[in-house]
């Protein structure tokens, strides 16, 4: 039994003949803090986008704990334990702030519970919520919003709305967590501070995290290996310094 | 921000959550004992029944359109079938069963069993159609049902199915019952973890999605609940109208009931009580009064209840008039029951602070994060994402 | 061969109204409900002229005008307002429009079809086959009013203007583009295409009813839709499918009392097995 949750074997899609991703190898071990970078257009909301079954690959396969995933809908990969953030927010920003949580914990086996039970009104109906309430509850707290569990999502700030989604997705309990730009609009305390919430969950949950990420200090910081892109390929792969410092990878941000 | 520990207990009653129906079963209650003494008007009588099933179809129409978020214009097409499968079949069970009140009980059942098997057959391109399409093909399943009804000749086609007339003194205190009982049925789906997830789904299909909601199972439940409380409604119709026509099934009665929807209030199961009554009421007073072609007038209205409501509430410069004339947020100020009363006028000030934020980084984005630019059709702009 | 003319220039008519759906739904985005009440405007706008002047040449003017102001009028007042708000509302107002138009139609002239006497043109006959002038008129003039709105939209400013609005909004405004005066352009545009739709609906039957527009109306998206919206020449081919559809059904003894459920049923089909249409384009959500 290896401890690599996340393995991808030359995966790759195109669009209508233009390679937007091919051939990328990643292995990601547990408890791992994984970067994706590379310029804009490389690629990486896509590989996310792949790995969450938004769309299907054209070439290649993916594993989750050995697990073949490739070809799987969305519901049935996050039930498979990949959650994602999205880059744009997208929060459901008519509800409250605890039950966009609450919604990230509908489906968990232990909170199962027929709609009919809870027209009905069963006892079990209220035994369930209660028990996702106080979860819901659990998790706003370790990212740090419980305070403002009863706000409507929508009148959050940028940087609490970021924290939010990272804890719906966290609510879905999953093996593997891919942020997509996690700090994208937060301020450098902020930025600290959701570093330091990341480094938690990893601990605290023994969790996987694979994110993009433009904000280089956040990387570097937060990440002990990470792979770069450019137009689609991987440009280089491993240790997060030697990566960064890889003169094709300078050539790629800075262009020439 | 104020309340730490009561808010998380899930069973705690709340009166406003049960005011409805204690407003109905009281009403109820009155009623009865008038009609037992002959108090009521035979009018009275009629006018009650079409409340109820006017009711039913308002709030199961709004469980698809307020809150699962998509627009359905056959809800006629399912009263349709609900009443002539529920009627048919009632008129042969009478030749089976004594009991009257056991074959209405049964006919309902069927009727709606088998409006939610229809439920469940437009539900089907609900999982692949949105917003418009699904729109017609909802419109197109009720035109469809009618047409084949008409042509179909056990139910009668243009002379209509007759069907046994029950007393509507007793009719309409069974219909209130079956009133009672759905409302509970759709308040208890809408506020539990399965009236979370449809709200989900309207609110951002992509984000549910990638959270695991099952949204194929949601949409097609929805369908098919909306669609069996429909066939239930269409049954008591049938039952207090004989014969049954299926010229009354039209395109303009599945557009009645998304008026009431949209007067109540999308996504508000009091509103949809008060607006189908409303309706109801106005429409009956007006019947004999409204002859000939001042008929249009009553679509008058309806077109300009549709017209005005939705663009009150949604038009974006209107926004600021909105805020003004906050109904839930004036109501929740006589009760005193605002959360956090000292925040109210701050969270207006933010709102307007957060217009410009936004503003500021659409222009940033568009300069620094050209992100996706693999995207084969970059079409969709970035307002309609919200 | 008769029931084929009958079919093609049914199905000029429905190609007619489903440019109007197609142009609107391609550009602005919406379903326009009330399109095909635009219709019914025209035709009683062809009436009163008709019974004021008697000349069938003014009538079909002031349809034009009329049927152009009224679209214009409906999309100021009732459309505009909600742009960037969710399709459901903008739909449920389309609706609302669409009741409006009727209702008023009917206060003004009662809920009885009246008759509408355009000069009639006879007969020809071409290669032993008689057809009506009306017929050949309809698809002539037809043709060519798609023709020249192909050309429009391909070759001049405002058309190139619309096609970049159709393809990006935001976009487009950024690039200086005025994007409402190019929607109520689209909806003037529509709007007149529905003037003519009324006048050949009243050459082939020659009454009218304030619910005249919304049958022809819906089966008219259906063909913008089979035809892919937001193609025009989609719009034709989807249009006169189903005009030579309808009138096949209606020849066959058995199933022409079930015609309308057919061609509902067709529309949900192909919703369902290819929702872009023949000549639509993929559209793919962002995310």
């Amino acid at each position: 039994m290896s401890d690599i949750v996340l393995k991808t074997e030359h995966l790759g899609i195109s669009f209508g003949g233009l390679k937007a991703v091919q051939d990328v190898n990643l292995e990601i071990r547990k408890k791992q803090l994984y970067g994706l970078v590379g310029p804009n257009g490389a690629g990486k909301t896509t590989i996310f986008n792949l790995l969450t079954g938004v769309y299907q690959p054209t070439t290649g396969t993916f594993y989750l704990d050995g697990e073949e995933l490739t070809g799987k809908t969305q519901e049935v990969i996050n039930h498979k334990g990949i959650a994602r953030t999205f880059q744009n927010i997208r929060l459901f920003n008519n509800m409250s702030v605890i039950r966009n949580v609450l919604v990230g914990l509908h489906n968990q086996p232990e909170f199962k519970c027929n709609p009919f039970v809870s027209m009905l009104r069963l006892p079990k109906h209220f035994k369930t919520e209660k028990r996702m309430r106080d979860r819901a509850k659990e998790i706003l707290r370790i990212v740090g919003l419980e305070e403002e569990r009863n706000n409507l999502s929508c009148n959050l700030p940028y940087g609490k709305q970021r924290k939010l989604e990272i804890a719906r997705a966290l609510a879905t309990n999953p093996k593997l967590l891919l942020l997509d730009e996690p700090a994208a609009g937060m301020n450098p305390n902020e930025t600290a501070e959701l570093m330091e919430t990341i480094r938690y969950i990893r601990d605290h949950f023994d969790m996987t995290i694979l994110l993009i990420e433009h904000d280089m200090k956040f990387v570097s910081g937060l990440c002990d290996e990470i792979t770069v892109l450019n137009f689609g390929t991987v440009l280089t792969q491993g240790d997060t310094k030697t990566a960064l410092n890889d003169p094709e990878v300078i050539k790629a941000y800075i262009g020439g | 921000m104020g309340k730490t520990k009561a808010s998380g207990f899930m069973p705690r009653f709340k009166l406003k959550h049960y005011i409805h129906y204690i407003v109905i079963a009281l009403f109820l209650i009155v009623m009865m004992i008038l009609s037992s003494n002959g108090m009521l008007p035979r009018a009275t009588i009629t006018l009650l029944s079409r409340i109820a099933y006017s009711i039913i179809l308002a709030v199961s129409l709004n469980l698809v359109v307020g809150f699962l978020g998509e627009l359905s214009l056959g809800h006629a097409g399912f009263m349709c079938v609900g009443a002539y499968i529920g009627c048919y079949f009632a008129n042969f069970l009478h030749t089976v069963i004594g009991s009257p009140l056991v074959v209405l009980i049964l006919s309902m059942l069927v009727g709606g069993l088998v409006a939610a098997v229809f439920g469940f057959v437009i539900g089907l391109p609900a999982l692949r159609l949105k917003g418009d399409y699904l729109a017609i093909v909802t419109l197109a399943f009720g035109e469809i049902v009618r047409n084949v009804i008409k042509n179909l000749p056990f139910f009668g086609g243009a002379m209509g199915l007759n069907t046994t007339k029950y007393k509507p003194a007793s009719l309409f205190i069974v219909a209130f019952v079956v009133v009672l009982l759905v409302l509970a049925l759709i308040q208890n789906l809408i506020r539990s973890k399965h009236g979370r997830a449809i709200t989900a789904i309207r609110d951002n299909e992509i984000a549910a999605k990638a959270m695991g909601i099952n949204v194929t199972f949601y949409k097609l439940f929805v369908f098919v609940v909306s669609a069996f409380f429909a066939g239930i409604a269409g049954v008591i119709y049938g039952h207090l109208n004989t014969p049954i026509i299926y010229t009354v099934f039209s395109y303009n009665y599945s557009i009645e009931i998304l008026v009431m929807v949209v007067l109540g209030g999308m996504g508000s199961i009091s509103g949809s009580i008060i607006a189908a009554t409303l309706i109801t009421y106005v429409n009956f007073v007006l019947q004999n009064k409204l002859s000939g072609d001042l008929a249009a007038l009553k679509l008058l209205i309806y077109a300009l209840i549709l017209i005005v409501a939705v663009l009150f509430n949604n038009a974006p410069a209107l926004r600021p008039l909105r805020e003004k004339l906050n109904f839930r947020r004036l109501a929740e100020k006589f009760s005193k029951k605002v959360r956090h009363p000292e925040n109210i006028r701050d969270d207006d000030a933010a709102w307007n602070r957060i217009d410009t934020k936004i503003k500021m980084d659409e222009i940033l984005s568009v300069e620094l994060q050209p992100n996706g630019a693999f995207e084969p059709d970059r079409k969709k702009k970035k307002k309609e994402e919200k | 061969m008769s029931i084929l003319l009958d079919g093609l220039s049914l199905g000029a008519i429905y190609a007619l109204i489903a440019l109007g759906y197609t142009m609107v739904y391609g550009i602005a985005k919406m379903l326009n409900f009330a399109h095909g009440d635009i219709i019914m405007v025209g035709a009683y706008a062809i009436l009163s002229t008709l019974t004021m002047t008697g000349n069938p040449y003014v009538a079909v003017i002031a349809a034009i005008v009329v049927c152009t102001l009224v679209g214009i009028l409906v999309e100021k007042l009732a459309y505009k307002p909600l742009r960037g708000a969710s399709p459901l509302a903008v739909l449920i107002t389309a609706i609302g429009v669409s009741f409006f138009l009727q209702s008023i139609a009917q206060l003004a002239y009662g809920a009885k079809s009246r008759p509408v006497s355009l000069p009639s043109f006879g007969n020809i006959t071409i290669g032993g086959v008689q057809i009506s002038v009306a017929t050949v008129l309809t698809l002539v003039i037809g043709a060519i009013i798609m023709a020249a709105l192909t050309f429009f939209v391909k070759k001049t400013r405002i058309g190139r203007a619309m096609q970049a609005v159709s393809e990006d909004r935001g976009a487009a405004q950024l690039m200086g583009i005025n994007v409402d005066r190019i929607i109520m352009i689209t909806f003037a545009i529509g709007s007149a295409l529905a003037a003519f739709a009324s006048l050949f609906y009243l050459m082939q039957i020659p009454s009218t009813s304030p619910t005249l527009g919304s049958m022809p109306g819906i089966k008219a998206f259906t063909a913008a839709v089979i035809g892919g919206i937001g193609s025009i020449p989609g719009a034709m081919i989807g249009g006169v499918l189903l005009g030579i559809i309808e009138k096949v059904c209606q020849s066959i003894s058995v199933i022409s009392p079930y015609t309308t459920a057919i061609e509902f049923s067709l529309l949900i089909l192909i919703l369902l097995v290819k929702p872009i249409g023949l000549l639509g384009k993929k559209r793919r959500e962002k995310v």
